[in-house]
């Protein structure tokens, strides 16, 4: 079986992918992963999760440019220079 | 000698010796996953050893170096047990499994002494150990219905037993499930003892005094 | 080449990586794959030479040093071996192919190891040589093995330290520990010099081509020239190359390395090739019931 290992460097960080391991079981993954990534004492945390539990999702469906939930899909800038001209507070 | 640093040179001997021999299967073991661990467990050994040298070298005025690599053969302490070379993966573990018990009785003992140094190492490596038996102990049980295994366990128990002072033996027959039997006592070295001393020192001897 | 490999190559060519979950042209894949299990072989390989001086280490705190760096490079192994595994060779068909030299592994791991002065010439300058491969390999194309990278790059500094370690403690030593590293130097340039391979440009080598390198060899060469002689001069050890020198433009010229050598060498005729491969055969036989019955999952 293939363990994916998943790794925290320091505590409050994110867990992230750092490779894997065969074993035949979580007991002999735990044995191994521990070493390959931690003897160095370079890990605060591993998760090891095998490979078939991971569902990789890997495709969206954009077909109508739903700009409103994406920070491009905002004008500020334009607008806000017309707003400063009027209001004749333009920075010079 | 004092009894003490006698006892502290048969611990850290079993520890440099056993630490030795299972640094020959860098880079031979049967999967690179279990090399990488399995090197770990021979690195702790050996850094067993060196600091119940340093608490024997303390009091005899030396270094861990001069004990680990200094004396002659028969000037070791160690068991016969750890001197065997055992380069097959069956009797690796059978004497992983029966070291790490023989151990943990010999730690259980030592961490009660009111020798504080003594009981405050034996804690420390007994801490350590905890990854060394759930390692023998998970290898023990995939190998339990291996005819070979249970043959090399068969071989080496008289080998373990040497390893413990006779009033501790019958808890290790206890923990393992084996009859008690006539013991390979320590205190008479194996051939493959001064084989393996000269290769370990040959570096060493080749600039007495010199800095490595 | 078809419209979508084209567009592959233009996209790697700009910067794009790819992922084991992604089309890759079979071109590329073929040759990625040859590379990285070059690569793997060769850690594992590099192994050999090694771990007989962890046995001869004359102090404790070497042999935990060099078996730490030794067990390092099976865990690189590991971690390669993995990439190419997922790119769909399976280990034991990659460990088959090393051990009937249908697959490769680098020239230095197949010379012999003679003194303690190799120990420290491997770790300080072979492993050097590596290591500027190796972080030439941190952009690669092929996202999987760029990232696996970082860490082998980050283990390796310590091989260097050590391997430095050794060398300063021989060279301040007796003067027969400071004749151990002059010879081993001496054995060593010309398979260290041969390590980086011959100097195709590199807009026709196909490792740079599809990105899978981000250098070519000889500037990986130049590079260790640049980082490493003077190193070696600071000392008071020498080179022995009488026509190695800098010009003014800070290129570095040498002696033609001999690529006959190179050649014979990696196709498994060093001096110590077939008795490695032999050793290493020796064992995966041997345990092969390990691997068949009690890790079956």
């Amino acid at each position: 079986m293939i363990f994916e290992v998943f790794r925290q460097e320091k505590k409050g960080q994110p867990f992230t992918h750092a490779g894997s391991v065969v074993a035949p079981d979580a007991a002999f993954a735990d044995a191994w992963a521990r070493e390959q990534y931690g003897r160095r004492g370079e890990s605060e945390a591993l998760w090891l999760v095998p490979r078939g539990a991971v569902h990789q999702v890997t495709e969206w469906a954009d077909e109508f440019d739903l700009k409103y939930r994406r920070v491009d899909g905002y004008s500020i800038k334009e607008r806000l220079r017309i707003a400063r001209e009027r209001a004749g507070t333009t920075p010079t | 000698m004092s009894a003490r640093a006698q006892r502290l040179l048969e611990l850290a001997d079993d520890e440099l010796i056993l630490g030795w021999r299972d640094s020959e299967w860098t880079g031979i073991a049967p999967t690179l996953e279990e090399d990488v661990a399995f090197s770990s467990i021979a690195q702790n050994e050996i850094g067993h050893a060196r600091a119940l040298y340093e608490l024997a070298a303390a009091e005899l005025g030396t270094n861990a170096d001069a004990l680990a690599f200094d004396r002659a053969p028969d000037e070791y302490r160690c068991a016969a047990f750890v001197e065997l070379r055992l380069m097959d993966w069956a009797h690796t573990i059978a004497r992983r499994y029966l070291y790490e018990e023989a151990d943990r009785v010999r730690l259980d003992a030592l961490k009660a002494s009111d020798d504080a140094e003594l009981a405050g190492l034996a804690a420390k490596i007994d801490r350590e150990e905890t990854y060394h038996r759930l390692h023998a102990e998970m290898w023990a049980g995939r190998l339990r219905d291996e005819s070979r295994f249970r043959d090399a366990v068969d071989e080496l128990w008289p080998y373990a037993l040497g390893m413990l002072e006779p009033v501790q033996r019958p808890e290790l027959g206890r923990r393992v499930g084996l009859e008690l039997v006539d013991a390979n006592e320590r205190g008479s070295h194996t051939p493959e003892l001064a084989e393996l001393w000269n290769e370990m020192t040959e570096v060493r001897r080749s600039a007495p005094g010199a800095t490595w | 080449m078809d419209a979508r490999t084209q567009e592959f190559l233009a996209y790697v060519q700009d910067g794009g990586q790819a992922e084991a979950t992604d089309w890759l042209p079979d071109e590329y894949r073929q040759k990625l794959v040859k590379f990285i299990e070059m690569h793997a072989n060769s850690e594992l390989m590099g192994v050999l030479p090694e771990r007989e001086w962890i046995l001869r280490a004359p102090t404790l705190q070497r042999k935990l040093a060099l078996t730490a760096k030794v067990q390092d490079e099976v865990g690189h192994a590991q971690l390669i071996y993995r990439v190419a595994e997922d790119l769909g060779k399976p280990r034991d068909q990659m460990l088959a192919d090393l051990i009937s030299g249908k697959a490769k592994f680098h020239n230095v791991f197949h010379y012999p190891t003679k003194t303690w002065g190799d120990v420290g010439v491997i770790a300080w300058l072979v492993d050097a040589a590596a290591i500027i491969s190796q972080k030439a390999l941190l952009k690669c194309s092929y996202a999987p093995y760029a990232r696996i990278m970082k860490k082998i790059c980050w283990e390796e500094s310590f091989h260097i330290l050590h391997g430095r370690d050794v060398i300063l403690a021989m060279v301040t030593g007796t003067d027969m520990q400071r004749e151990l590293v002059q010879e081993a130097i001496d054995r060593w340039w010309g398979p260290l010099m041969q390590f980086h391979g011959n100097p195709i440009p590199r807009d026709e080598d196909p490792m740079y081509v599809w990105r899978i390198k981000s250098q070519g060899n000889e500037e990986a060469r130049q590079q260790f020239l640049e980082g490493y002689v003077p190193q070696i001069r600071e000392l008071g050890l020498t080179v022995p190359d009488p026509n190695l020198h800098r010009t003014d433009e800070g290129v570095w010229e040498y002696s033609e390395p001999d690529w006959d050598e190179l050649r014979s060498v990696v196709t498994g005729h060093g001096p110590r090739s077939q008795d490695r491969l032999a050793f290493r055969a020796r064992y995966l036989e041997q345990e092969k019931w390990v691997r068949d019955t009690v890790l079956a999952a």
